[in-house]
């Protein structure tokens, strides 16, 4: 057992670090920080200026463009990008339809998206859950009849991150209706946003902000190429895909660098001198630490690359700490928190003005991808025995 | 970073586990708690003839991971015998202080022949005459007192700071008792009681700083391997028990809270790992030392509480073994600081740091 990282291991994170907070620039950085990320702009701006560094999509393949890294390295990756604030790059290309057409896709398939996905100039938002298929989503509804070289789909998808900016869709759909098993029937479609029959609608949420939406498809034709692998094995390519989102999903470097937003302006009010704050915020770290050991224990033990059971827990706990960590920030807010983009005419300052906001917004984390009952299900019938 | 054991450690970890299933059950474990001693004179030989009795001793007896690969085996079986408080923590003491000929008592320790305690808690004070010294006070709880060949007390210096002297347990009047998880302990009290400063007689607050860290590492291994056992009786439990025609894992409360135990079970390991992996990497900084008892601590009230309830009636009995778990994580919880004591250390220190870090990986 060795807790230190090995001399190379430290090498590579601090040329990452250094790389992080001298490449991205400092005020997207800051922007990232303050959760104050101006929309596509950003978003791109970063994504793009890792891709031409070969750090977008550093899971793929390596004829892809991935890196040949060990998992520690691609953890120190994240922690690293997570420290310096840099906005990650869209996760709805490098970890959900990247990897599923790396893996599962034609070869034409893969020639025709995935530079363009990595490069984020297609920009892929998520079709799978529907207002029936939640949690449950192998009863997804959505249809796609073959006819002739088309696809023809009808149907609904809800809760659609970011896909007020996105130009391609990647949808579940159901080709064959009469399947046996209901997951047997569910194919992986690529769709692009501008085919007519598509509408997007967008899903204003209870903290102010439009960050989902709800796709509508009338008779939509799509071409049959943009199937990915097989008719009929969607369902093992949304579990492949399921598998990469949770690995990401503890948070640990997000979460640190909240808290110390947390802590700086407890201090700066005097709240750190009050042992029942303090106590919060110290029980808090201590519970972080124990998921970022604990994220390192899965990684260092999962030289095999497959998904571990145990990266239950890291969704399960590290959801539950970003929460907590927006929770500390609005009690440092206090009543300044109220006020909801008032200018600057007031004395609440613009953080404790996002305090709630930000909270309110991150009750999601133990919903999506997988919600926190899923996960507790996954624990208790693979590693329980239940 | 890596996480794994070495083959020599899983040799020790395998050998120490056949050895504790072989000589307990819930039954032989309450036939043991209710002797004098508490524990098993045969066990502990065997313990000393497998090595484990002078594990950290010197270099080459092994390190602070083959204590926590011991202690969680210790922990998992519900062990009685006292490693940790007659054996390990104040042998660590006498191996980091005592001159030559102290340290050769280690010798008779490790082969199980002579017992030891840390009597720590409580008010005493070292009085020199000559070459002479003698200690007045009194120690309470000292756990393994009550068996006790030799003690180690620490000891309020004339001229300040904390000293440490070995005592005769002979020479003192003791008062033994059971603690509420059937293992034993003693009031001692010294009387103008003659003593030995362990090396010379200076201040120790370094030495009895690094032998708590490691007793408090030793008892996080041993309360992870506790909280394992009990997770695994719920279990089998769940899946056994029949009620309403179905056996209980068909309930989902019931498998959700089972979920949630094996999350504090993994944090709780975690944090042990940390802290052994950090002495072992002679980096015995009391600070982590908190944050591993405090998270152990939060995860075997939780684990220990909820294997009750899930368990039912049969939980509360004493012939049934999960309660015992959970009275043993309540001791251990209590032990060489709780929960609430190793959270005042860590808010002690958070105004002083910006991003909360493990110690320099």
């Amino acid at each position: 057992m060795q807790l230190a990282l090995t001399d190379d291991e430290a090498k590579f994170r601090d040329e990452l670090r250094e790389f992080f907070t001298t490449e991205i620039p400092a005020d997207l950085r800051e922007r990232m920080r303050l959760g104050t990320l101006a929309g596509r702009d950003d978003i791109a701006t970063g994504h793009k200026i890792l891709n031409a560094n070969g750090l977008a999509v550093p899971h793929w393949p390596v004829e892809w463009g991935g890196k040949d890294w060990t998992p520690t390295q691609h953890q120190i990756y994240v922690d690293e990008m997570q420290l310096a604030c840099v906005p990650e790059p869209l996760n709805f290309n490098t970890k959900m339809v990247g990897p599923v057409i790396a893996e599962f896709g034609s070869q034409q398939v893969k020639e025709r998206f995935l530079a363009a996905t990595a490069n984020l100039d297609i920009w892929w938002c998520q079709g799978f859950s529907e207002p029936e298929a939640g949690s449950d989503l192998a009863s997804l509804r959505t249809t796609a009849q073959r006819d002739g070289d088309t696809y023809v789909v009808n149907g609904q998808k809800t809760w659609t991150t970011l896909g007020q900016y996105a130009d391609w869709i990647f949808c579940l759909v159901r080709t064959d209706p009469q399947a046996p098993k209901r997951q047997a029937g569910i194919s992986f479609l690529l769709i692009d946003l501008d085919t007519p029959g598509i509408t997007m609608r967008p899903i204003k949420l209870i903290d102010g902000s439009v960050e989902v939406n709800e796709v509508f498809f009338e008779d939509v034709r799509v071409p049959a190429d943009q199937l990915v692998g097989e008719e009929n094995q969607g369902w093992t390519y949304a579990k492949f895909l399921l598998g990469n989102e949770r690995t990401g999903v503890a948070a640990v470097g997000i979460t640190k660098v909240r808290l110390a937003e947390v802590k700086q302006h407890a201090a700066d009010k005097g709240l750190l001198d009050d042992p029942l704050f303090a106590a919060q915020l110290a029980e808090v770290e201590n519970e972080l630490l124990a998921l970022e050991l604990t994220q390192m224990r899965v990684v260092s033990g999962s030289a095999d690359g497959k998904p571990n059971p145990v990266s239950s827990v890291l969704k399960l706990r590290g959801s539950q700490l970003q929460q907590a960590a927006t929770e500390l920030l609005v009690e440092v807010a206090g009543p300044d928190a109220l006020p909801y983009r008032a200018d600057g005419e007031i004395t609440s300052p613009d953080w404790a003005q996002r305090a709630a906001p930000v909270y309110l917004n991150y009750r999601k984390s133990s919903i999506y991808s997988g919600s926190n009952e899923v996960q507790r299900n996954i624990i208790s019938s693979t590693i329980l025995g239940l | 970073m890596d996480f794994q054991l070495t083959d020599e450690q899983v040799l020790l970890r395998d050998t120490t586990r056949n050895l504790l299933s072989r000589s307990y059950d819930q039954d032989s474990r309450n036939k043991i708690a209710d002797t004098e001693l508490g524990f098993s004179r045969d066990v502990w030989n065997q313990l000393a003839e497998i090595g484990i009795l002078g594990l950290g001793f010197d270099e080459e007896a092994g390190g602070q991971i083959e204590v926590m690969v011991v202690m969680t085996e210790i922990g998992r079986h519900l062990a009685p015998e006292p490693v940790v408080h007659a054996a390990l923590g104040p042998g660590n003491l006498i191996a980091d202080s005592g001159s030559d000929d102290q340290r050769s008592i280690l010798d008779e320790v490790a082969a199980g022949q002579k017992l030891l305690a840390f009597a720590h808690d409580g008010v005493t004070s070292a009085a020199q005459q000559g070459d002479s010294w003698t200690l007045t006070g009194r120690k309470n709880p000292v756990l393994a007192g009550d068996s006790a060949d030799t003690l180690v007390v620490s000891a309020t210096l004339p001229d300040g700071g904390t000293g440490l002297f070995l005592v005769d347990a002979k020479a003192v009047t003791r008062h033994p008792y059971r603690t509420f998880d059937g293992r034993r302990g003693a009031q001692i009290d010294f009387d103008a009681t003659g003593a030995q400063p362990l090396g010379a007689a200076v201040d120790a607050s370094a030495q009895i700083s690094d032998a708590l860290v490691r007793m408090q590492s030793a008892l996080d291994a041993e309360a992870v391997g506790a909280m394992e056992e009990a997770i695994r009786l719920t279990t089998e439990y769940l899946k056994t028990r029949k009620q309403f025609g179905v056996t209980l894992n068909k309930f989902q409360t019931l498998t959700q809270r089972a979920a949630d135990m094996y999350v504090s079970l993994e944090m709780a390991r975690s944090m042990c790992n940390y802290a052994a992996m950090s002495i072992a990497d002679s980096n015995l900084d009391p600070v982590i030392a908190s944050r591993a008892k405090l998270q152990i601590g939060r995860s075997g009230r939780h684990v220990g509480q909820e294997a009750i309830q899930l368990h039912g009636g049969i939980g509360m009995t004493a012939e049934y073994p999960v309660g015992h778990y959970t009275a043993r994580l309540t001791a251990l919880e209590q032990t060489l600081g709780s929960p609430a004591e190793h959270l005042r250390v860590l808010v002690d220190q958070v105004g002083g740091y910006g991003i909360v870090t493990l110690a320099d990986t």
